[in-house]
């Protein structure tokens, strides 16, 4: 089952064209890796699916990523990427967290969407943080600021802030790229536990890691996506040369 | 050498002002209690029956001063929103100057504008409203402040980085709610210096409150009535010919540390609140 597909996707910043006509399936449920050296495009990519680029202005999309079971075209110009980005969430590259307590952190996505009800902010608070493994650690201080976390805190509290608003895919931006290596284990293994729950894509510099944790990978380069297949085909016996090239090291 | 010097004689000039206010002001207070004046709630120093109540003048300050945040805060801050998250580029590189001119205007011609354009508006729909009131006097003076609140608030809005923008419209989240939710919680060490600032300023302000609030003292906290405030009072007595070493010309120091310890207290209390709440993003 697909819960997204990426078709013909070309992304252009102003006059230069960073992502060419790229196609590949998102299965649900599972995690889909992004790999490629720097600059090929892999974040642009994840950044497409909720609509980051509108941020800033002179960025142009070609092509459609569908989300199913509706087949809303998420790149459409007359989409509103607001109503994107409350169906799709987002971890990004370094911890982010808002200057406010650890609760206004998690419950920030429900706020916005207007909800109210205090006894339903506090379940969803707290299955959120139970979701990202931070319960247990954060629980007796919900109301402290949210930066006396540790990095690896941090990143599994923006997780948890994600989460609260029950995404149907979850974006992770090279999310360990800012952490230590245990920190980094943590949120590997909360990642696996999550595709029971939510359609993942994962964009990483790390080939170990993409191996570790997904279900398939896409290779891409200068743009242009070189290679999707499942992770273990991919990392194992590869189609195509320069795929064979990047995850034997000899370059990138 | 010369650069420390340079840099020691700010130092050298603001003790010096400090000794002479406290120099002076302590032969003022051999002659009148403290509790006199802090209590007194007449200002008469050169009268024959003499009250030395600064509170009469210090509640002059205070009205003025608070018409003209309530005006200046939020109309600055909406600015500064406004010019940070909204504006295209090219617009604020436009507004931007333009609010700050507005600091350029020299402070005698906002007192007239206060008491001969502003008054007259405000006597139209308030009709017992005095010549002289607070009111008019505190709403102009809060168009002075407001482009310190909104240009020091945009500076510190804008040097909020985006990653943080981005973690809040990931979430769903519109650019007020944005703007609300992320962007000023992230700033707010910045925007309450800039409160303080514009604070320290209204208190300060002289020209605008001696043309169009009087010169009269009076212990009140309408605003509609006409008052003098502490730096009116010394503008007002310092341009007459008082002999020095007399006990009027020695109100002028208390006055003026009066003055001094509330712009102080002030900018104290920010500098705790600033460290309280500095993130580190």
């Amino acid at each position: 089952m697909n819960k997204a597909e990426v078709k013909k996707l070309s992304f252009y910043y102003s006059s230069v064209q960073a992502l060419k006509d790229i196609s590949l399936p998102i299965e649900e449920k599972k995690v889909t890796a992004v790999i490629g050296p720097s600059g090929c495009g892999k974040s642009t990519l994840l950044r497409c699916f909720n609509r980051m680029h509108d941020l800033y202005p002179g960025n142009r999309y070609d092509g459609e990523i569908l989300l199913h079971p509706d087949s809303i075209n998420l790149v459409g110009a007359h989409i509103d990427p607001i109503e994107i980005r409350m169906r799709i969430g987002m971890v990004f590259q370094k911890p982010n967290p808002f200057p406010k307590s650890i609760y206004e952190n998690v419950v920030y996505g429900l706020k916005v969407r207007g909800i109210k009800k205090k006894r339903l902010i506090d379940e969803k608070c707290e299955k959120s943080l139970r979701d990202a493994a931070l319960w247990e650690e954060v629980k007796d201080r919900l109301h402290k600021p949210a930066f006396n976390l540790s990095g690896g805190q941090q990143q599994r509290l923006c997780i948890a802030r994600a989460l609260a608003t029950e995404p149907e895919i979850l974006l992770f931006d090279e999310p360990t790229s800012a952490l230590d290596p245990i920190a980094t284990a943590r949120v590997e293994e909360l990642i696996e536990e999550l595709k029971e729950k939510v359609t993942i894509v994962i964009v990483t510099h790390n080939m170990q890691q993409a191996a570790r944790i997904s279900d398939s990978t896409a290779f891409l380069y200068m743009g242009e996506l070189i290679e999707f297949g499942k992770t273990k085909q991919l990392f194992t016996n590869p189609r195509e040369k320069k795929t064979e090239d990047y995850i034997t090291g000899r370059f990138g | 050498m010369i650069l420390f010097l340079a840099a020691f004689s700010s130092i050298a000039i603001t003790a010096g002002i400090i000794g002479i206010l406290l120099y002076e002001s302590l032969q003022f207070f051999k002659v009148v209690s403290l509790v006199d004046f802090l209590t007194d709630r007449k200002w008469t120093p050169l009268f024959a029956d003499a009250h030395y109540g600064i509170m009469s003048l210090a509640s002059g300050t205070l009205v003025t001063s608070i018409v003209a945040l309530v005006l200046a805060l939020p109309v600055g801050t909406i600015i500064a929103i406004y010019l940070s998250e909204y504006a295209p580029y090219r617009m604020r590189e436009i507004l931007k100057p333009l609010i700050e001119l507005l600091g350029a205007i020299p402070t005698v011609i906002y007192g007239y504008f206060a008491l001969l354009f502003v008054t007259p508006l405000l006597q139209f729909f308030l009709p017992h409203l005095s010549t002289f009131n607070m009111l008019s006097a505190g709403l102009v003076m809060g168009v002075m402040i407001i482009p310190y609140v909104s240009s020091l608030s945009e500076d510190a809005m804008r040097g909020v980085p985006m990653h943080i923008r981005e973690a809040s419209y990931a979430m769903g989240a519109t650019r007020f709610q944005t703007a609300l939710g992320a962007v000023m919680p992230s700033a707010f060490s910045g925007i309450s210096s800039a409160y303080i600032l514009a604070f320290s300023r209204a208190i300060g302000e002289t020209m605008v409150v001696a043309i169009a609030a009087g010169m009269q003292p009076n212990f009140t906290i309408d605003p509609r009535e006409p008052a003098a405030t502490i730096t009116a009072y010394i503008v007002q007595v310092s341009l007459g010919d008082l002999p020095h070493g007399t006990i009027g010309y020695q109100t002028i120091f208390a006055a003026g540390l009066m003055l001094f310890s509330m712009t102080f207290l002030f900018n104290l209390m920010g500098h705790f609140l600033k460290k309280r709440f500095r993130k580190v993003y």
